[in-house]
């Protein structure tokens, strides 16, 4: 396994996308901390970029790498190497190389400019992002045998949770107003990694506004060590299931 | 004709002798070796104008009545313990000055409203440089003019608001001053009921655990230069006209039914240089009229500025808005309030003549807040990129949030404040 994570490694590393995204993020994040005039619109920014561009070009760049390689895995598959090996060396491989550029591009002027903690936070969340997304961009490869089927799933699977999930969340409000829904309204956020990813980092951010009325109970869930932890642990869920999912197809799979 | 100037002589020298024997102020030793072992035995052969010097020791003596115009100074700061039953000073006459005490332990009773000085109808009392600890009240007054309140260090550590009164109390009263206090642990900091014409200055009040500075019915006073931080339910401030507040700051008040200043029913009011920061909501205004507020600062808070529809008149001007997540709400449509020359964080225009206002008019209404208001839950999907969408496509062309809103002259770079 390690000899094929090498050679994934090694690929990716090649590969001048990774580093071009690498490259536009650092871009995005230091313009945004020394164009605006205070840290927080700063923070803002890069929060965006946090939960639009970093699930867009992860999901995106692995769906199509994973087509890429389809050769590449047909001839692995023929050396006597067990399949889910190489299944997750690709997998280890492409998330180590989302979150390493997220870190290269992104990390640092984090952790330059803007408080530690919430800087920890954004990068933890940003990295776990990463990886959910690649392990979203596995299933639907595995999900279409078509090239540009499967690309077609992954980006309405990131418009999904990135636009579409948050309109629908808006329109249940409305439609429930007269019910207290807070508790389930906190249920809800656990159905969307970007929503979870960027109730943690409010929290962070907007502190006063979440002592508010319904701030107050996000943060008794969210706020707490507890809370961290099972968001965390959510997001673990995420990477996993759709990842043991494709794993499970893959493994027995007519190639 | 020369009989009677010798009589009206006879009779002036006759005079300055008598006033002179009663104006002829003594000096009290009060202390383990001095002339009087406790403060009752000197009090029972004092007369007006008289001075004690009370020296270092712990005096338990129940309540003591002052019901003669006196100085009492206190040498190396001696200790008065109500042990927790008694009010410890009552303060029964005019021109009494009490300085340089400690004051432990007062009673604490609900009908009686004990406390470690209260005055009763007096009026040029002077309380300063005195320290109070763990006291159902502190500072009490009522029905008195012409007080002066200073310097004083005011502090309790119950935990129960019914365990604990105010730290300056006044009540009914008139021309008080109220100067350089400190004042934390207590229920409210500073409590006002229908005082008139008076002085707040230079005042610190923080961790009290209801307000930091509650009033009611108290027409015509000036606020300066205080400082509440981190006060239970933040400051409130209700039924009053003409109130004056400058340079004060308003901090920390987390929580939501707690506000940097909850402004409820009041009118011709003026407020400037004040700093509100790191407030869930940073000012709310109930039913206020004919507020001015300028050259404020409203920084980090949740909500900057919340005004209810009820408010009329309000003027803003010059004021700078930074960093609040939400700067400013409503929870109607009609808007009779004046917004001018404000500076906003989050304004986007462009400046072309460089008078340093903007060119286009700001609304900083966002359309988010008037659905988080609407919605509270809503609060949930702040930030989103969803919400982004509609905020923008709203400040283009307003539609849901009132059109009258606005701010036409928007400043480009902050005040300096």
């Amino acid at each position: 396994m390690i000899n094929v994570l090498k050679f994934v490694a090694l690929d990716i590393l090649k590969n001048k996308i990774v580093i071009a995204y690498a490259v536009m993020l650092a871009l995005f994040s230091w313009s945004a901390f020394s164009l605006e005039e205070n840290e927080a619109k700063g923070l803002l920014t890069v929060l965006n970029i946090v939960l639009l561009t970093v699930p867009l070009v992860s999901v995106l760049f692995s769906t199509i790498y994973v087509y890429n390689s389809s050769e590449f895995i047909e001839l692995l598959v023929s050396h006597p190497v067990k399949r889910s090996k190489i299944w997750i060396a690709l997998f280890i491989g492409l998330s180590a190389a989302m979150s390493l550029a997220y870190i290269i591009g992104t990390g640092i002027p984090l952790l330059l400019f803007a408080d530690f903690a919430t800087a920890m936070m954004m990068i933890v969340s940003g990295c776990m992002l990463s990886m959910i997304f690649v392990a979203i961009a596995f299933l639907c490869s595995i999900l279409a045998r078509d090239k540009a089927k499967g690309i077609g799933i992954s980006i309405m699977l990131w418009l999904y949770f990135a636009l579409l999930f948050d309109a629908l969340v808006l329109f249940l409000f409305f439609q429930f107003s007269e019910y207290p829904i807070e508790k389930m309204v906190v249920g809800l956020s656990a159905l969307s990694p970007i929503d979870m990813t960027r109730i943690l980092i409010l929290l962070r951010m907007d502190v006063s506004a979440m002592l508010g009325h319904t701030g107050a109970i996000f943060k008794n869930y969210f706020g707490t060590n507890w809370g961290l932890i099972f968001s965390f642990g959510l997001m673990l869920v995420w990477i996993l299931v759709p990842f043991l999912i494709s794993l499970k197809k893959f493994v027995n799979r007519d190639l | 004709m020369m009989m009677r100037i010798w009589n009206n002589i006879l009779f002036l020298f006759f005079l300055i002798l008598v006033t002179s024997q009663f104006s002829f102020a003594r000096i009290l030793e009060v202390g383990q070796d001095k002339q009087f072992k406790s403060i009752l035995a000197a009090l029972d052969s004092s007369m007006d104008g008289d001075t004690f010097r009370i020296y270092k020791g712990v005096y338990t003596e129940g309540n003591i009545s002052i019901d003669k115009s006196i100085i009492i100074i206190g040498i190396d700061r001696p200790v008065l313990d109500g042990k927790i039953e008694d009010e410890i000073f009552s303060v029964k006459a005019s021109n009494v000055t009490i300085k340089g005490l400690e004051f432990r332990n007062c009673g604490r009773q609900v009908m009686k409203d004990p406390a470690a000085i209260k005055v009763y109808g007096q009026s040029h009392v002077i309380i300063e440089d005195n320290v109070f600890h763990d006291n159902y009240f502190g500072i009490y007054l009522q029905h008195s003019e012409h007080c002066l309140i200073k310097n004083n260090i005011i502090e309790a550590s119950q935990k129960r608001e019914s365990q604990s009164g105010n730290g300056i109390h006044c009540f009914r009263s008139d021309s008080l001053q109220i100067i350089g206090n400190q004042v934390f642990g207590h229920r409210d900091g500073i409590y006002f009921e229908f005082v008139t014409e008076t002085l707040i200055w230079r005042n610190v009040a923080h961790d009290n655990l209801r307000y930091g500075l509650h009033f009611m019915f108290s027409h015509s006073n000036a606020y300066i230069a205080n400082y509440f931080k981190n006060n239970g339910a933040g400051v409130a401030v209700m039924y009053t006209k003409r109130v004056t507040m400058i340079a004060n700051t308003f901090e920390d008040s987390w929580g939501d039914g707690s506000y940097g200043v909850l402004f409820k029913e009041l009118s011709d009011c003026y407020l400037s240089g004040n700093t509100f920061i790191n407030n869930t909501t940073g000012i709310f205004f109930d039913g206020t009229n004919r507020i001015t507020m300028e050259r404020n600062t409203i920084k980090g808070n949740g909500w900057g500025v919340r005004l209810q529809a009820n408010c009329l008149d309000n003027k803003f001007i010059d004021n700078n808005f930074m960093g609040n997540t939400f700067d400013i709400t409503t929870n109607g449509t009609l808007v009779e309030n004046f917004f001018d020359g404000n500076y906003w964080d989050k304004y986007e225009g462009y400046d072309l003549d460089k008078d340093q206002k903007g060119d286009v008019p700001y609304h900083p209404l966002s359309l988010y807040a008037v659905i988080v208001e609407k919605n509270p839950p809503a609060m949930l999907l702040y930030r989103s990129f969803m919400i982004t969408l509609l905020d923008k496509s709203e400040k283009i062309l307003p539609s849901l949030t009132p059109e009258n809103f606005v701010d036409n002259r928007p400043r480009m770079i902050p005040h300096k404040l």
